[in-house]
């Protein structure tokens, strides 16, 4: 383009929109603005649009990918966004869950549902073979299995021959994923390496390993929480009951209610509560916390995470406390 | 006792619409302009943070002996970036106000990591810059705002950062204000507004500052609240008025028979029986449906995954690319084109590689180098060979043909990167046709 270069220095106010309503200010609206060039897509039209794109372009230069799925939000819009990614035809890889054990069951019965109902193939990994097998050591009945499940995942890729794994990570859920490419490189130990990710530019995925080395694959990595509930909104994506409001006995540990179950039982002065609870996140039982909360529908979900003043994470994942870089220290392992 | 920025957080990030619009936008300068810390003070004063993020800064900053909050953390987040307080990798944030939503490329400023600084770059719709008035313009900012410049982006809001230390002189802002203006001109830039701001005070960023009567402009919220935003994958096909293009990604196979061709809307839109060319095969055919998993649609626009029903069988893999017929691509296997070189190795006449154009690859070779970019001088100067992190000119013969744009028209079409064979890594970023500057 061949416009004059206008510097625009002390005089000139900016063409905005509205008058500055600052955001989290009462009275701060709402407003649907008229998109730039007549552009007819909105943000969750671009973002869908984008994770097909990337979806279809790891499913064309990878040989042997697959599709991580446990039965949380994420990876259930992931799934929905494969399967949109393909129709008429079926997904064209199959779908791996990395179970710990420690399962809410309406999740278990969830994941089944879910991929029966998309004619996808299920693998399910078993963090309980890998202790078996000696591969790692049992932590004890009632511990998290949360970081094992690193072990378990990468046994499961080396021995599927797996070069690429979708993941339903996002960007926004923690500082270290904010730092990673959409195609993120891992080596023949499954390691990633923040100091040495690949280019990434513009819409070029360039997605070639070499044998015993593999990709992780973020399709969502641009969608916020309030992204995904709205876009689950749109879609009308159903997802497992415990995201929802209901009644549980839940005991406060470390700021966290952990739902009673047969791995989480009352620890000295910690006492049994029936509350009002929802998860915000799924993910190992005996390290998520439910919030309180009465949301019961998309709707009220929605307002829910809008209004929120603590993250996703900081709110329900035990495994993000162990240290300032819990998740990155993960992430170089191998996890997910 | 680790001290709090002044503005409290309060509120949370906002209830969006279904239907906001997106500015992506990247921030670039030299390592220790402050950056980072600018992006925490917007994001903190938005109060876009939660505050279990607030909290875990504050413990971060006090654990390192900081008397007060280090804003940057809220970006740097990685152990080896916080132990050195510099930033290595794009760290990607994301925020909304009730006019629009932002995607944030918090861009490294070292030398070693341009190839990061170019990741951010080169989806963004506008380029936040930090310069600090201490050390005026260095030639790393140069740099990287002629790699912006290049990759397309044309706006360009610029923060004379730590005015503070000046004593808010006027002086001090009017030499960057000058210095900007030529650069700007020079490099074709669309618009470029001059900030004096504190980054780490918060003067001017989303509050405006008394520090400064003499200045009455914008604010950097002002100035990215009021900017062009496009969705950066509508932005060049779309306005340069160019027919749809689309690279095929994958072939769906039809129930009952039959083929559909899947790939993102490119350029202009497409519209059930328009007419248009396979390439690089050069083959006519007319659009007999255009399919989505939610339906068909009369008309298909730029930045959509969709895929095409064509009305004759013709032979169509990955790689290649459905076109209308107005103002096709170029079919050719020998093209000039401006590339970042990112490799430790430098780039010579003779060398093999892998380039990947839309959806195909294949082997390439560097037929010549024609000249390095001088970020200073602003002209090409002779070179044989590009060194780690030069800009310059080079012409490349590839093994099969591409159809391909000038990077200026169209910037799916007209971009590439090219892969080193042995290492499979993404060695240069590269864009059809030699950069266009105003002398």
């Amino acid at each position: 383009m061949d416009t004059a270069a206008t510097l625009s220095t002390s005089r000139a106010r900016p063409l905005s929109a509205a008058p500055a309503a600052r955001p989290g200010q009462p009275g701060a609206s709402v407003t649907a603005l008229v998109r730039p060039y007549g552009h007819p897509l909105g943000h969750l039209d671009l973002l869908e649009s984008l994770a097909i794109f990337i979806i279809r372009e790891v499913a064309a230069e990878s040989e042997r990918p697959v599709l991580l799925f446990s039965g949380g939000k994420d990876s259930a819009v992931l799934l929905h966004l494969a399967a949109k990614a393909f129709k008429p035809g079926s997904i064209p890889f199959p779908v791996l869950h990395v179970d710990t054990g420690h399962n809410f069951p309406e999740v278990l019965d969830y994941r089944d549902a879910q991929v029966e109902a998309l004619g996808a193939r299920l693998l399910v990994a078993k963090v309980q073979d890998s202790i078996d097998q000696g591969r790692v050591a049992d932590p004890g009945p009632v511990a998290s299995r949360n970081r094992l499940q690193t072990t378990t995942l990468l046994d499961a890729i080396n021995e599927n021959r797996f070069d690429a794994a979708f993941g339903g990570a996002r960007r926004d859920e923690d500082k270290a994923r904010a730092k990673e490419r959409v195609l993120s490189f891992r080596d023949s130990f499954g390691q990633w390496d923040p100091k040495r990710q690949r280019p990434e530019l513009w819409q070029l995925y360039q997605g070639s390993v070499r044998p015993g080395e593999h990709l992780r694959a973020f399709p969502l990595s641009d969608f916020t929480e309030l992204d995904i509930w709205q876009y689950i909104r749109r879609e009308k994506i159903e997802l497992p009951s415990i995201y929802y409001a209901h009644t549980r006995s839940v005991i406060e540990r470390d700021g966290m209610l952990l739902a009673v179950s047969e791995w989480v039982s009352p620890q000295g002065a910690e006492v049994i509560e029936e509350a009002t609870v929802r998860y915000r996140t799924v993910g190992d039982a005996t390290l998520t916390g439910a919030v309180r909360s009465e949301a019961s529908t998309v709707e009220d979900i929605i307002h829910e995470v809008s209004a929120s003043r603590i993250s996703e994470r900081g709110a329900t994942r035990g495994d993000d406390r162990f240290s300032e870089t819990a998740m990155e220290d993960r992430k170089r392992e191998g996890y997910f | 006792m680790t001290k709090m920025p002044s503005s409290p957080p309060a509120g949370g990030p906002e209830l969006g619409a279904d239907t906001m619009d997106l500015l992506r936008f990247a921030t670039i300068g030299s390592v220790d302009d402050g950056k980072s810390t600018l992006i925490g003070r917007l994001l903190f004063d938005t109060r876009q943070l939660f505050d279990d993020q607030v909290d875990a800064i504050s413990t971060a900053s006090e654990r390192r002996g900081l008397g007060e909050v280090d804003l940057s953390f809220v970006t740097d987040g990685l152990r080896a970036e916080r132990e050195q307080g510099i930033t290595i990798d794009v760290a990607y944030r994301y925020a909304a106000t009730p006019h629009r939503k932002f995607v944030i490329a918090d861009c490294p400023g070292h030398v070693q990591y341009t190839r990061n600084m170019a990741t951010g770059a080169s989806t963004a719709d506008l380029a936040l810059v930090l310069v600090d008035v201490n050390a005026g313009l260095r030639e790393q900012s140069r740099r990287h705002i002629c790699i912006a410049a290049l990759l397309g982006v044309d706006q360009l809001v610029v923060c004379a950062n730590k005015m503070d230390l000046v004593d808010w002189d006027k002086s001090a802002y009017q030499g960057i204000v000058d210095e900007m203006g030529s650069l700007a001109h020079t490099l074709g830039l669309a618009s470029c507004t001059v900030i004096p701001i504190s980054a780490l005070n918060g003067d001017n960023v989303v509050d405006r500052s008394d520090a400064a009567p003499w200045y009455d402009g914008p604010t950097v919220l002002d100035a990215l609240e009021s900017a062009q935003a496009g969705g950066w994958a509508s932005q060049h096909g779309l306005r340069q008025g160019n027919g749809g293009r689309l690279p095929v990604q994958w072939v769906l196979r039809q129930p009952g028979g039959g083929r559909s061709y899947a790939g993102m809307v490119n350029g202009g839109p497409f519209r059930t029986g328009d007419p248009v060319i396979v390439l690089p095969q050069g083959q006519y055919t007319t659009i007999r449906a255009i399919e989505t998993a939610d339906g068909p649609l009369p008309r298909a626009e730029v930045g959509l995954s969709i895929s095409l029903k064509l009305a004759d069988e013709i032979d169509i893999s990955r790689g290649d690319l459905i076109s209308s017929l107005e103002e096709p691509p170029t079919v050719t296997d020998n093209f000039e084109a401006t590339v970042c070189w990112f490799h430790e190795r430098p780039l010579k006449a003779g060398d093999r590689l892998k380039i990947k154009h839309t959806t195909r690859v294949t082997p390439v070779v560097v037929e010549s180098v024609e000249g390095t970019f001088d970020v200073n001088a602003l002209e090409l100067l002779e070179a044989t060979e590009l060194r780690e992190n030069d800009i310059g000119v080079v012409r490349l013969r590839t093994a099969s043909s591409l159809a391909l744009d000038t990077y200026k028209v169209d910037r799916i079409t007209g971009s590439f990167v090219l892969i080193d064979e042995l290492t499979i890594a993404t060695v240069a970023a590269g864009m059809v046709g030699r950069p266009s500057l105003r002398t």
